[in-house]
């Protein structure tokens, strides 16, 4: 088994090595065939290891060689494959070779081709590095590797002023964060005395409950920031700037999962901590509901799809938060097969309508791109869990931990953005796909996307609409290793009413979303109509102007303190370099002409060089001698 | 008064000043060997008396050496000042300029 750890570590490695081979070089197709049959291996080596532990194998735990090994320090590059990790790996592997072969397709005319497949692939290594390390060190390594590559993929155009800025902007903010992170694993090695996951955590047991709480706290912000839950949340939707299969691959299925990977895998800590939890989850409930408000209006298709992944993660962050550990886990997983196929449609969309992103100008696009159309709608009803898709299973599961903890504030805030959820879902499905064709006034001739990348995302489709039915099967393999709490309402009937009444109220959403965008006719938005001048709607679609704020208040200042700031660096700094070296060059520029060639004026000189060490000399072999008394009288001056 | 030590040393003292003065001041390149010689003859002063007060010949017999690479130094240096003096028909220091040092 050890074999194939290795194999789904270091194939996306040996994929990203062989791609880079060829960044300098025109595009070449088999560089992107080549790195998709490495990631599928990466894949297939991720399976055997799936069907290892689902038949009760053993967990698989090697150490490939020492890292750092200094007095009580001791890191090894250790990996380990369990419940969680595999799960992770599984979702890792499969999405990014989907998307690897549907990037063959949608980077075709692109100049970056071969560029473009080794940023990813170096990706899916950090990503692999992340999820399977066992311990924090070797989880930060990946952790900084995927924000690396991340900021390489979203600022992928680099000749787009606003992609390099949107890239500039995920690093920084995820640097804030990461510093925190750092210090959470800090505080972790100063208790524990290690890093190893199967070390520190039973040892937190018997921690102070307040230095485990700083411990959480800080983890928890690293994972705010990958994850982009609120305040850390505006690079999320710049982030849109990457090519598409980017925003598929690492800002919907994997990369921002980490944060929630980071919470499910520290769950003997913040059960250790459940106020901490309850601020997880409160926050995640909050930053569901906050980003799904703001994806009611906005006009950018991608931006609403980044907001929905940003309010799933939300929900994640709550089922990780009240301690449904494997909920919020199950939750990630079926929301990379859903988010990612909903992703990769929006790109065959933006393919077609020639990268035009307002879905106000597209409409009736069902005829054209009849399959993009299913897949997007089937993506949305997952998305809107509607049984019996993916989506239904695992947020029915979040609704009822949240119903059954009694947390019924966190409660009524969740199911009020799954009907949110489900009504910007299909207001963009509605208007994209149905309604008048008002692309025909902008004078574009929209076509479906290849057939291969419509092939190669159906694996998804399957599974999001299956992934349900495996929620059984997956449920005993994770509680062998993740708390096995099981959510069940006391009476039969409260349950019925929920799940029923829940799917009521969505259905209802949906229908509202079709009635308005659909089957009523939609003008494309000039600024003049009721609505577009209300306060709300300016509110939301300026993102509650937090943006604006940061710029203003945090940008702007930071940006004034760097200019003042410069000026002292201009006027002491360098000045003070400066000044040393214009001592010499001075020094040496009045003293030149001592060096005449008159022997006469050198032996003048070199008499005073005589009598000046001679005398040097006398002075020190006076001090020496009579040094006890010269001390005397300094200690009389009270120096 | 009997001549001790200091005496000599005081004289020597004297004599290489002199010497200084003459190396600074003098212009004239055989007058500058005169100097040298007394800046040389002032040490060797120095050293015999000392040889003598601690009854140690080593000091003495660095007078010897001195005086025996003094003259074979002057004798180049005076070759050197002939071969000058026949080219330049002058042997005043502030023209020997030419290589700069």
């Amino acid at each position: 088994m050890e074999l194939y750890l290795y194999i789904a570590l270091f194939a996306p490695l040996v994929s990203s090595m062989f791609s880079a081979l060829f960044t300098n070089t025109p595009k070449k197709q088999f560089v992107g065939i080549v790195a998709s049959l490495l990631i599928f291996t990466a894949f297939g080596s991720s399976t055997i290891l799936l069907s290892h532990i689902l038949g009760g194998g053993d967990i698989v735990h090697v150490e490939m060689m020492t890292w750092m090994a200094t007095g009580n320090l001791y890191i090894p590059f250790g990996f380990v494959v369990d419940q969680v990790s595999v799960t992770m790996m599984m979702v890792v592997t499969l999405v990014s070779t989907i998307v690897h072969i549907y990037s063959i397709g949608y980077m075709d005319h692109d100049k970056g081709f071969n560029r473009f497949f080794a940023w990813l692939s170096a990706f899916v290594f950090s990503m692999m590095i992340l999820v399977m390390s066992d311990n924090f060190a070797g989880l930060f390594i990946g952790w900084e590797g995927v924000g690396l590559c991340s900021w390489g993929l979203i600022g992928f155009w680099f000749h787009k002023e606003v992609a390099t800025w949107a890239a500039n902007e995920a690093f920084i903010m995820n640097r804030i964060a990461d510093l925190a992170m750092l210090i959470g694993i800090f505080l972790v090695y100063w208790n524990t005395g290690s890093l190893q996951y199967d070390i520190a955590f039973p040892a937190m047991a018997t921690l102070d409950p307040s230095t485990l709480t700083w411990m959480g706290i800080f983890l928890f912000i690293g994972a705010m920031g990958k994850s982009a839950q609120f305040p850390l949340h505006t690079w999320l939707a710049d982030a849109m700037e990457g090519p598409t299969p980017v925003s598929a691959l690492i800002h919907a299925a994997t990369m921002v999962t980490a944060g929630v990977y980071l919470v499910i895998r520290s769950n003997e800590l913040y059960d250790l901590i459940p106020n901490v939890g309850l601020f997880i989850a409160s926050l995640g409930a909050f930053v569901a509901l906050f980003a799904a408000s703001m994806a009611l209006v906005n006009r950018d298709m991608k931006r609403i799809i980044a907001y929905s992944t940003l309010s799933q993660l939300g929900y994640m962050f709550v089922a990780a938060g009240l301690g449904a550990y494997w909920v919020a886990l199950f939750h990630l997983m079926a929301h990379a097969f859903f988010k990612a196929l909903l992703f990769l449609g929006a790109g065959n969309v933006m393919h077609a309508m020639h990268d035009e992103l307002d879905p106000f100008k597209m409409g009736g696009l069902y005829k054209k791109m009849k399959w993009t159309a299913i897949m997007m709608t089937i993506a949305s009803i997952a998305l809107a869990g509607i049984f019996p898709l993916a989506g239904f299973f695992s947020k029915d599961a979040i609704l009822e931990a949240a119903f059954v903890e009694h947390h019924f504030i966190i409660y009524s805030v969740i199911l009020f953005t799954a009907g949110l959820t489900a009504f910007y879902s299909f207001r963009l499905v509605a208007m994209i796909f149905h309604g008048e064709e008002r692309y025909k006034l902008f004078g574009i001739d929209p076509h479906e996307a290849y057939k291969f990348m419509l092939v190669g995302m159906s694996p998804l489709l399957i599974l999001a609409i299956i992934a349900g039915a495996l929620k059984g099967t997956y449920f005993e393999m994770i509680t062998g290793l993740l708390p096995n709490t099981e959510y069940h309402l006391h009476s039969e009937l409260t349950y019925w009413i929920m799940t029923i009444g829940t799917q009521v109220f969505v259905a209802l959403a949906i229908m509202y979303a079709y009635k308005k965008y659909a089957f009523s006719p939609v003008s494309v938005p000039d600024g003049t109509s009721k609505m577009e001048n209300s306060f709300m709607y300016k509110l939301l679609l300026n993102q509650y102007y937090i943006p604006y704020a940061y710029e203003e208040y945090i940008v702007k200042p930071y940006n004034e303190l760097s200019a003042a700031l410069w000026k002292v660096d201009q006027n002491v700094v360098d000045a003070s370099v400066d000044g040393i070296a214009n001592i010499f060059y001075k020094t040496g520029e009045n003293t030149r002409h001592m060096q005449s060639g008159n022997l006469s004026t050198m032996l003048k000189w070199m008499v005073a060089g005589t009598v000046a060490l001679l005398s040097l000399a006398v002075v020190f072999g006076l001090a020496a001698r009579y040094s006890g008394e010269i001390r005397t009288i300094l200690s009389g001056l009270g120096v | 008064m009997e001549i001790g030590l200091n005496h000599y040393l005081v004289l020597s003292t004297i004599l290489f000043a002199i010497g200084l003065v003459g190396i600074m001041r003098r212009k004239n390149l055989l007058l500058l060997f005169f100097a040298t010689e007394i800046l040389l003859n002032a040490v060797n002063i120095a050293f015999a008396a000392i040889s003598h007060y601690y009854g140690d010949l080593t000091g003495q017999m660095f007078a010897f050496f001195v005086i025996a690479i003094a003259a074979s130094e002057l004798a180049v240096g005076l070759g050197l000042l002939i071969v000058w003096y026949k080219r330049h028909g002058n042997i005043d220091l502030d023209t020997m300029t030419s290589m700069r040092g």
